[in-house]
């Protein structure tokens, strides 16, 4: 009888041990998926500073390539079962899908608190991709929806020291398209490649097609046929499918450009086979790894007009949105705020040489860096138009500059494709 | 009684058939009732649309036909060159030779490789670019520098270069099947032929065919079920549709799904591509049975 009474105390005792260990542990874990390789051993770190600060565990799941990473957060958010972060890689439209599915936190009111400090703090346009303007086409409430982490410009770069082999001058690159087609030859005639870029993935094709555009008719009217307004047959937007066929004649391109992966053309890069490349600025950790002498310089693509500005694509390169549903919402925003400000910016560039979201924490970054970020005053994005274009458009669109580029289709023919799936596709947006 | 055996043997069967039913016939039907609806893959709700996804399949996409058309190029490539090649070898290791079980292992390496590695191992050799260029440079060296080629990056040479890796990395399951195929052919069918004066010609086309109609028709089978649905490869030697020259049915629906948010319409395409390969499959089937 006694030794079971000392039993059954023993077995009390560790119960109330275990629930009191229990009640003590009231910091919330804050979970955050995301898919930056390059970028996952700083975010370790900072957690485990955050952690040290403040008693908040905040814990980052790698899950890469960034193809499956999208499919993990689109059937987490079927199954309602999202992390406390995320990010969305994709067109805004997609964006716009997980808002009005309840997904995302609406940011508005944090960012606006005390004087807007946290709002004035980003750049502008790297804010604007996260944001939803008032009678936006998608239907969503007006409203800042996401946090950006880094910024991010897609120029092209060109190699200085075979512009000086070329007999080039290394501190002048090409301005004009004339000046860039004329390289061609050269560039030819010494076995080097031209210009390198991922264009097996076709959204770098659609990338650089669409700064040409806003060059050559400018912002209004790019719009103005997203919208259904200008038919792609206008003879601007064939003036634009034919920037590549001169590319393409002039030799300036690189050989097997249609087929080329974003790395391979990286390495060629990297491995001085090709005097330019058109990349992102996430390139600059890239080439670093690869070739850390690679002596090289950024450049705005070359103009095709003098009638409007250049345009490039940037804007938030990465951002973060909080689920709505989560319950430790407010300590993941609290999380968020940290991150994003300058001290954790500025050591996130130092470490990732990614361009920081915040604009006081650009005086440490390397100089290349600092050449992308003054591209920044050209940037534009699709995300921030307002209105998207039909996927089956964007498609045969990318297709049909492949078509131009390997010699198969003339740029009448592709814009006449293109407006024709155009037609059809508002013909099918009205019936339904 | 009767009704307590049956019970019980339902309920042994219970667990699989509860495991098959969610991860095999419930998706099954899910895809056929996504295919009548129009839906991003994020939201909640679905627009229900009929037969508007099989229509624009059947009536407008023409990139969806030119896919079929290329894995259907591919599969005929496989279906004869890779699968001539692989009997021959089955047959010669099914011979008296030097070093047969060497080749059985060599031959059966390809196939266990993974797509990926494969691909980019070829992209290596052929390239002339970001690789190695071997196969050009082999082709100067030996006096036909005419022959060299941008294999890949040719719209005419492209989808032809994906087939035959494809074949390289495929006919070893070829020749695994034939070669136990041939094997159980009683070898007194042979002796006896060979007794009665038949020549080794005659041997194989009385007695080896024949007993390998069913092993062909299987192998067959499986070259179009395997072949049609290739994707890995191409993306991984060509980085993508290349203009559509070498975009396949996989990569179609990938691109629905990921490139346009169409979940609706890539299950419809899913569907459509799923009832092509059982017709294929049914005809070759009957066409087997004719022939026997």
């Amino acid at each position: 009888m006694l030794f079971k009474n000392v039993l059954l105390g023993i077995f009390v005792g560790f119960s109330v041990l275990g629930c009191s260990g229990q009640k003590c542990d009231t910091k919330p874990t804050i979970t955050i998926w995301h898919w930056m390789t390059d970028r996952d051993a700083a975010f370790q770190e900072l957690a485990k500073k955050y952690e040290t600060l403040t008693g908040v565990k905040v814990n980052f799941e790698l899950y890469d390539p960034s193809d499956a990473y999208s499919q993990k957060i689109r059937a987490a958010a079927q199954g309602i079962n999202l992390p406390d972060v995320f990010g969305i890689l994709g067109e805004k439209r997609d964006f716009a899908s997980f808002v009005k599915a309840g997904h995302i936190l609406e940011l508005t009111s944090y960012m606006e608190a005390n004087n807007n400090s946290w709002k004035n703090s980003f750049f502008p346009k790297a804010l604007a991709v996260n944001e939803f303007v008032s009678n936006n086409s998608y239907g969503i409430n007006p409203g800042i929806y996401g946090v950006p982490i880094d910024i991010m410009t897609i120029q092209m770069v060109y190699n200085k020291k075979l512009f000086a082999q070329l007999g080039l001058n290394p501190n002048h690159p090409p301005k004009t398209l004339k000046e860039f087609l004329d390289i061609g030859p050269k560039v030819k005639a010494s076995g080097m490649q031209g210009l390198v870029s991922g264009w097996g993935e076709v959204w770098m094709i659609d990338c650089l097609a669409n700064n040409y555009a806003f060059n050559i008719m400018g912002k209004d009217k790019v719009l103005a046929t997203i919208k259904g307004q200008v038919p792609y047959t206008d003879p601007d937007w064939i003036a634009v499918f034919s920037v590549f066929k001169q590319m393409k004649d002039s030799g300036i391109l690189a050989d097997g450009l249609v087929t080329m992966i974003n790395k391979s053309a990286e390495q060629l890069f990297a491995n001085e086979k090709a005097v330019f490349a058109f990349n992102g600025s996430w390139c600059v950790n890239v080439y670093k790894g690869m070739n850390p002498s690679l002596e090289y310089g950024a450049m705005l693509p070359p103009q095709a007009s003098d009638k409007f500005p250049m345009a490039i694509w940037g804007g938030a390169g990465s951002s973060f949105m909080v689920n709505a549903r989560s319950k430790n919402k407010e300590e993941a925003v609290k999380f968020l705020i940290w991150l994003s400000n300058n001290d954790q910016q500025t050591y996130l560039a130092q470490a990732t040489n990614n361009l920081p979201a915040n604009k006081n924490s650009l005086s440490k970054i390397p100089e290349i860096l600092a050449q992308f970020s003054r591209g920044m005053d050209s940037a534009t994005h699709p995300n921030i138009w307002g209105v998207s274009e039909f996927s089956p458009v964007i498609e045969t669109f990318d297709r049909g500059i492949q078509s131009i580029i390997i010699g198969e289709k003339t740029p009448e023919a592709v814009a006449s494709e293109v407006q024709n799936v155009k037609e059809r596709q508002i013909a099918k947006q009205k019936a339904q | 009684m009767k009704i307590k055996d049956t019970l019980e043997n339902y309920i042994f069967v219970l667990p699989a058939v509860s495991i098959f039913s969610i991860f095999y016939i419930i998706p099954f039907i899910w895809v056929f009732y996504l295919g009548l609806h129009s839906w991003d893959g994020i939201s909640f709700t679905k627009v229900f649309v009929g037969l508007e996804n099989f229509k624009e399949i059947f009536l407008q996409d023409k990139n969806w036909w030119q896919s079929i058309y290329n894995a259907s190029y591919i599969t005929l490539i496989a279906l004869t060159f890779q699968n001539i090649l692989a009997f021959m070898l089955a047959w010669a290791c099914d011979r008296e030779i030097k070093m047969k079980n060497f080749y059985r292992v060599i031959f059966f390496i390809p196939p266990v490789l993974s797509e990926v590695v494969v691909g980019m191992a070829w992209r290596f050799i052929i390239n002339d670019i970001d690789g190695a260029n071997i196969i050009n440079r082999t082709l100067i060296s030996l006096g036909l520098g005419q022959a060299a080629h941008n294999w890949l990056s040719d719209p005419q040479t492209a989808l032809t270069t994906v087939a035959i890796v494809h074949c390289w990395k495929g006919f070893g399951w070829g020749f695994l099947i034939f070669l136990a195929g041939l094997q159980t052919i009683p070898r007194e069918l042979y002796e006896a032929a060979r007794v009665d004066g038949a020549s080794a010609w005659q041997s194989f086309k009385k007695i080896t065919i024949p007993l390998m109609i069913p092993v062909m028709v299987l192998v067959a089978i499986l070259t179009v079920l395997g072949t049609m649905q290739v994707f890995v490869l191409i993306v991984s030697l060509v980085g993508g549709e290349f203009a559509g020259h070498t975009s396949v049915p996989v990569l179609r629906i990938l691109a629905s799904m990921r490139g346009s948010s169409r979940f609706g319409y890539a299950c419809a395409q899913g569907i459509t591509f799923g009832m092509i390969l059982i017709v294929i499959s049914f005809i070759q089937y009957r066409f087997s049975k004719k022939g026997q």
